[in-house]
């Protein structure tokens, strides 16, 4: 394992639950501090601390705060979400970079620990909001909208997780420790893509993306990316270029072999083809007999079809799907810790052609864990056996 | 170089490949000091440079682009043609120089330039090759092609974007591409660790679809344990309400949410209307779900008097989180990434001055910096190959005269 040697304290809540289960993922042994008797049975909670063992500790007690001294001195890194109001002294980033002069702290929050507005409160809608990502998702006309599934802390995770390490390559250069300061913010910027580039360098503001492709035609066509299927939808975009000719062609031969209307597309000929100089009409009208042909199909025939003929576009895939993917299947992405049939995501990246197992449940204690991690609890009640 | 970044100093980094998902891993090294040479050739330079806008003043060329900048700065720009024996003999000769190898070709491109991990390492046995790609190096569709923007839809991020009983919704450009660049910034600088505490070297094999999942990993939790598949709501969550986006005077939104009765009080103040707070209708968070469209209205008619700036100043101030929804123009003057100098602005050979974007974390005894603007194709060639990898000059104008660097 690359980070075998290597010990976090993990003192987070929910904003920097993702950085540790990175770096334990890579190899590191990460102690997650609870409080005792937290609850520990929300799938937010495991999925983002399983690979963790759980130390229970009462911080306002004397021998639980040795404890954890003792601890600090022996770690790496230490992972913090510190808020004003209830770091203590334990915690509190600026006095362990004092007292643990090798260690790495790494302070997550919201808006990082400087600036005007480092004490603002803020959730992942705030911090979506915060970070330009809903000025870009909703009808371009619409609402700002949010992904329904929390995405900002995972930002903040993954920034998080490469400061300590940027902080920890340094130490074992010069024997310093150091302290990282995250702003989940700023993190959120990285999900703009180059976005904020039209502003400065153009000054446009790039607008919402909706359920339609716009922007392409000279001729201010929108082109259709969500089609419905027989049991969901389907992404797909009519795309120029030689990756986009390659996938026009297949798509109409896919169509033609299986006897389907084939309107204006039966005459297009992709290699000369440009989405830039189509107009509403032109687009509607080859767009018309697709739409007929996908709604034809299911998710799973497109995207085993699609492979074959080597054409872009991908089902818009529930978890559902996703759970049955044979790539993933095929990959062991998705793993269970030995002893359990609880099911998560398997570490995110395969090492020398192998993905390194999960090695504690979110369930194994800290206290017990001298031998192989075991579930002090029964798995979740549902459709895992 | 104009800035200086210490953190990361003494660890050098070659990649090959172009877009997003290689390079950003480079940049983000390089903004902590790490000596990152991005390598494209003048027949096929970066798509990044050539195939998307912005383009400076509007005018494409392969130094004048926005987006290639935005993820290609402090880094030195080489040309080799891969096509041609020396090319590969000389990248060959660069592996033999780096820490890191970044890549983002499609799998197998590596292996039949000669260019895969089990032939470098033997040249090189302490490097770290980072492979990243749609599918990842194994399995039944690693060959499949395909974009991250699409791939936002295949990893679930589409189909809980939007509203209820509406389509699935895109996000903006390609998504997934900058989870698996973030997460493999972190597996490449654990590679990269090791090599330097142990001399072993080792491959990585980054899946862009796995690491989106990784983003996903709550809902996929909740699906093994119960068969729960979740659906897009909007701005909706399962426990706080009222939770979402108000129009404001100015045009803009503000978005806030309020995660218990308590909270939900405070805002009742803020809003001038305490009586709200014992209200039947709203007063706990079910009744305040059940009336969602009356307390939307009543709230709406709050923002609509004042800015989203002075609406989320307000409600900050009663402890109510909340937060314009910042635009892409909002980021160059949001008071608190100004704070942070989140962008910096570096001056460009052909673009002239233009910002860049820092990451969203800095070291306090060795902080990072925009180290220079990005490159131009090629202009890097003299110094890296010299000076770097210590050609010889007969070696290097023996490289010119055969089209290497073209």
């Amino acid at each position: 394992m690359l980070l075998s040697d290597v010990t976090i304290i993990d003192a987070t809540d929910r904003l920097g639950w993702l950085a540790g289960r990175v770096l334990a993922d890579l190899g590191a042994d990460v102690i997650k501090l609870e409080a005792p008797g937290i609850d520990r049975s929300r799938p937010e909670w495991r999925a983002f601390n399983v690979n963790k063992r759980i130390l229970e500790l009462d911080l306002q007690g004397s021998a639980d705060r040795t404890r954890l001294e003792d601890l600090l001195r022996a770690a790496d890194i230490c992972l913090l979400t510190p808020a004003p109001s209830d770091c203590g002294p334990c915690l509190d980033p600026s006095a362990l970079r004092r007292d643990y002069p090798r260690l790495v702290v790494v302070a997550i929050r919201p808006f990082g620990g400087i600036g005007p507005r480092k004490d603002w409160k803020a959730t992942d809608i705030e911090l979506m909001a915060a970070g330009g990502a809903m000025a870009l998702a909703g009808e371009p006309d619409g609402m700002p909208m949010r992904v329904s599934e929390p995405q900002s802390y995972g930002w903040a995770g993954a920034h998080a997780a490469i400061g300590a390490l940027v902080a920890l390559s340094r130490r074992d250069a010069t024997g310093r420790g150091d302290l990282v300061d995250v702003s989940a913010q700023a993190s959120v910027i990285s999900a703009l893509s180059h976005a904020p580039a039209f502003v400065d360098l153009l000054g446009i503001e790039p607008t919402r993306a909706g359920a339609f492709m716009t922007g392409r035609s000279i001729k201010g066509a929108r082109y259709r990316v969500f089609w419905p299927c027989r049991d969901g939808y389907i992404n797909f975009i009519f795309y120029g270029g030689v990756a986009g000719r390659r996938t026009n062609e297949q798509l109409v031969a896919w169509m033609r072999e299986c006897g389907a209307e084939l309107g204006p597309l039966a005459a297009i000929d992709w290699k000369t083809w440009d989405p830039t100089k189509a107009d509403q009409s032109e687009v509607d009208a080859i767009e018309a007999p697709v739409a007929k042909f996908f709604a034809r199909l299911t998710k799973r025939e497109f995207l085993t079809e699609g492979h074959r003929r080597e054409m872009l576009g991908y089902p818009v895939a529930t978890v559902a799907d996703i759970a049955s993917d044979p790539q993933l299947e095929a990959r062991e992405f998705f793993q269970t810790v030995a002893g359990s049939a609880e099911r998560f995501c398997g570490s995110f990246a395969v090492i020398d052609r192998t993905r390194p197992s999960l090695r504690h449940h979110p369930d194994a204690l800290f206290a017990a864990a001298a031998s192989p991690a075991r579930p002090c609890s029964k798995a979740p009640a549902g459709g895992e056996s | 170089m104009s800035a200086v970044a210490q953190a990361l100093a003494g660890i050098k980094v070659l990649e090959f490949g172009g877009y997003a998902a290689g390079p950003h891993i480079g940049k983000v090294l390089a903004n902590f000091g790490a000596r990152t040479i991005h390598m494209e050739s003048k027949e096929r330079p970066d798509g990044f440079r050539i195939q998307y806008p912005p383009f400076k003043d509007n005018r494409p060329g392969y130094n004048r682009s926005g987006c290639f900048a935005f993820f290609n700065d402090s880094k030195y720009s080489v040309t080799v043609d891969l096509k041609k024996a020396a090319g590969i003999a000389l990248a060959r000769r660069m592996a033999q120089w780096c820490d890191l190898i970044i890549e983002n070709m499609r799998p197998g491109v590596m292996e039949r330039l000669g260019l895969g991990f089990a032939a470098l390492s033997q040249l090189n046995p302490r490097l770290v090759m980072l492979s990243t790609c749609n599918m990842g190096q194994t399995g039944p569709r690693a060959d499949q092609p395909g974009f991250g923007s699409q791939l936002s839809a295949l990893a679930g991020v589409c189909e809980l974007t939007g509203v209820p009983g509406g389509p699935p919704m895109l996000l903006y450009g390609p998504y997934i591409d900058y989870i698996a660049s973030l997460l493999g910034t972190s597996a490449a600088l654990a590679g990269v660790i090791r090599s330097r505490r142990t001399g072993k070297g080792t491959l990585i094999d980054l899946s862009q679809y796995e690491c989106g999942l990784v983003f996903m990993g709550a809902a996929m939790r909740e699906f093994f344990a119960s068969g729960r598949v979740p659906e897009r709501c909007g701005n909706d969550d399962p426990v706080a309400v009222p939770h979402g986006a108000y129009e404001c005077s100015d045009g803009a939104w503000v978005a806030l949410s309020c995660w218990s009765d308590a909270g939900f009080a405070a805002l009742a103040r803020t809003l001038g209307d305490e009586k709200l707070a014992s209200d039947a209708r709203f007063a706990a968070a079910p009744a305040r779900r059940a009336n969602s469209e009356a307390l939307a209205a009543i709230i709406s008619a709050w923002t609509a008097e004042r800015t989203a700036e002075a609406a989320a100043v307000a409600l900050q101030a009663a402890g109510v989180a909340a937060y314009p929804v910042v635009t892409m123009a909002g980021l160059f003057s949001d008071p608190q990434l100004r704070a942070r100098r989140q962008f910096r602005v570096r001056r460009h050979p052909e673009m002239g001055d233009h910002a860049y974007c820092y990451p969203g974390f800095d070291l306090a005894e060795a902080p990072g910096d925009i180290v220079g603007p990005a490159p131009c194709v090629g202009a890097d060639n003299d110094f890296v190959f010299r000076d770097l990898i210590g050609l010889t000059q007969t070696e290097y104008d023996a490289y010119r005269k055969q089209g290497v660097f073209d």
